[in-house]
């Protein structure tokens, strides 16, 4: 078994980037949702609907 | 009659016994399907497989010139990524986004619970994996078999066969791996910890809009996410949309069983003894469990980590449900809940973590083909 230490030392910033990434995307979806609830409420239609 | 045991008298069973492994192996992935109910749907095609292309001179797989059926199916539906985004849109018509949508900020868990992803990406990598193989292990992390083939097809990995394999007997194994990993990431105080449910109602117009916004999202920050995420989001709008009732039904039932089917059988084309039966594939099963390991535990510390700054805590429990094994995940954190306190209902804030982990796992996948170069 070869143990690479260069291979983990060059992916850390993949590690890195990739949560930075992960946690961007997400936090830009929890904004989208919290927009879309205040652009468009709760109808009665919607509860008619859930009824 | 000499003809007839021709083939029989021409096999070398001195250079053939790695194929008999393989025949046990496809035996206890049927064993595990049908005694264990593990995966069914998957592990008995998988196993069933596993020895039909295992066979001397099986006529399943290309022997030659003359192309095998298997081999016609793997070209057609999982070199070209078809069959995971085929798939994709079944799952999408079977998730309700609606407790998320109630509840945003669950999808923080889901970000949080792809670390063991990026955890085993540089474990493989110091491993001696060469960058798409380690990438394509470390997807095992997503807990979602169709990103796993996906993303592991892309880059034309060594080892689609183990990856799969491994991706989808943790993810029936997720009842045991993740309370263990609980257990010992968690105090029985914080286990404890009740979260009242006070579900916000969602309008229908966000519910139909939701998935169109993702896809752009995805499209915009990981444009290499937008099939899978938007083949998820199509599926998701053919249920929200109200007017396509009999498409939903049909999306969620008839084409996912029809390509889970083909999916489980092709798949088998990469289980043959000579390239299986190796101690990366060995070593490919631990680096799969790791993710699993360091995904649950990621969701669990996050959650630890919020309740510093947090008035009203959350049960770190349910930081666990945010890896992407659906619904699986989110009934393990209830039950654990429920174990701990029969009165602590935590089914709803875990699924809701348990879809966020869906979208994010996808994303993920999105964002490991646009870092790794290879």
């Amino acid at each position: 078994m070869i143990f690479d230490v260069d291979a983990l030392l060059n992916s850390l910033p993949t590690m890195g980037w990739g949560m930075l990434g992960i946690f961007m995307v997400i936090g830009i979806i929890m904004l989208i949702i919290w927009i879309l609830g205040k652009i468009f409420p709760v109808k009665k239609e919607d509860n008619k609907d859930k009824n | 009659m000499e003809q007839l045991f021709s083939n029989l008298l021409s096999i070398d069973w001195s250079t053939q016994w790695k194929m008999v492994i393989m025949w046990i192996i496809g035996g206890v992935l049927i064993y595990l399907a049908i005694k264990k109910d593990m995966e069914p749907a998957l592990l008995l095609p998988m196993g069933f497989g596993a020895i039909l292309v295992n066979l001397p001179f099986s006529g399943a797989v290309t022997q030659g010139a003359e192309e095998g059926p298997i081999d016609v199916l793997f070209n057609a539906g999982i070199a070209n990524e078809l069959f995971p985004l085929l798939l994709f849109i079944g799952i999408g018509a079977m998730i309700d986004f609606g407790p998320l949508l109630s509840n945003p900020k669950m999808m923080l868990f889901g970000a949080a619970a792809q670390f063991g992803i990026f955890f085993t990406l540089s474990l493989a990598s110091f491993l001696g994996f060469e960058p798409k193989d380690a990438a394509s292990i470390a997807i095992i992390g997503a807990a979602d078999g169709p990103t796993s083939i996906f993303v592991s097809q892309f880059f034309k990995s060594n080892y689609v066969g183990p990856i799969i394999i491994a991706a989808y007997s943790y993810m029936a194994l997720v009842p045991i791996i993740q309370p263990a990993v609980i257990k010992l990431c968690t105090t029985k105080k914080e286990r404890l910890i009740r979260m009242p449910y006070r579900p916000k109602s969602v309008s229908k117009t966000t519910k139909i809009i939701f998935p169109i916004v993702i896809t752009v999202v995805a499209g915009i920050f990981a444009p290499k996410s937008v099939a899978l995420v938007g083949f998820l989001m199509f599926g998701n709008l053919i249920r929200e949309c109200g007017v396509l009732n009999s498409l939903s039904e049909s999306a969620q039932h008839e084409l996912a069983n029809l390509v889970t089917l083909l999916l489980g059988l092709t798949v088998s084309t990469k289980m043959q003894a000579e390239a299986f039966l190796s101690w990366n594939t060995l070593m490919i099963m631990g680096l799969g469990l790791i993710a699993f390991i360091f995904d649950t535990a990621g969701g669990v510390i996050f959650a630890k980590i919020l309740n510093i700054f947090l008035k009203e805590k959350i049960n770190p429990m349910v930081g666990a449900a945010g890896i992407s094994a659906f619904p699986m995940s989110s009934r393990v954190v209830h039950k654990m809940g429920l174990e701990e306190d029969p009165q602590n209902f935590l089914l709803m804030h875990a699924a809701a973590a348990n879809v966020a982990g869906q979208i994010a796992s996808v994303v993920a996948g999105g964002l490991i083909l646009t870092l790794v170069q290879v």
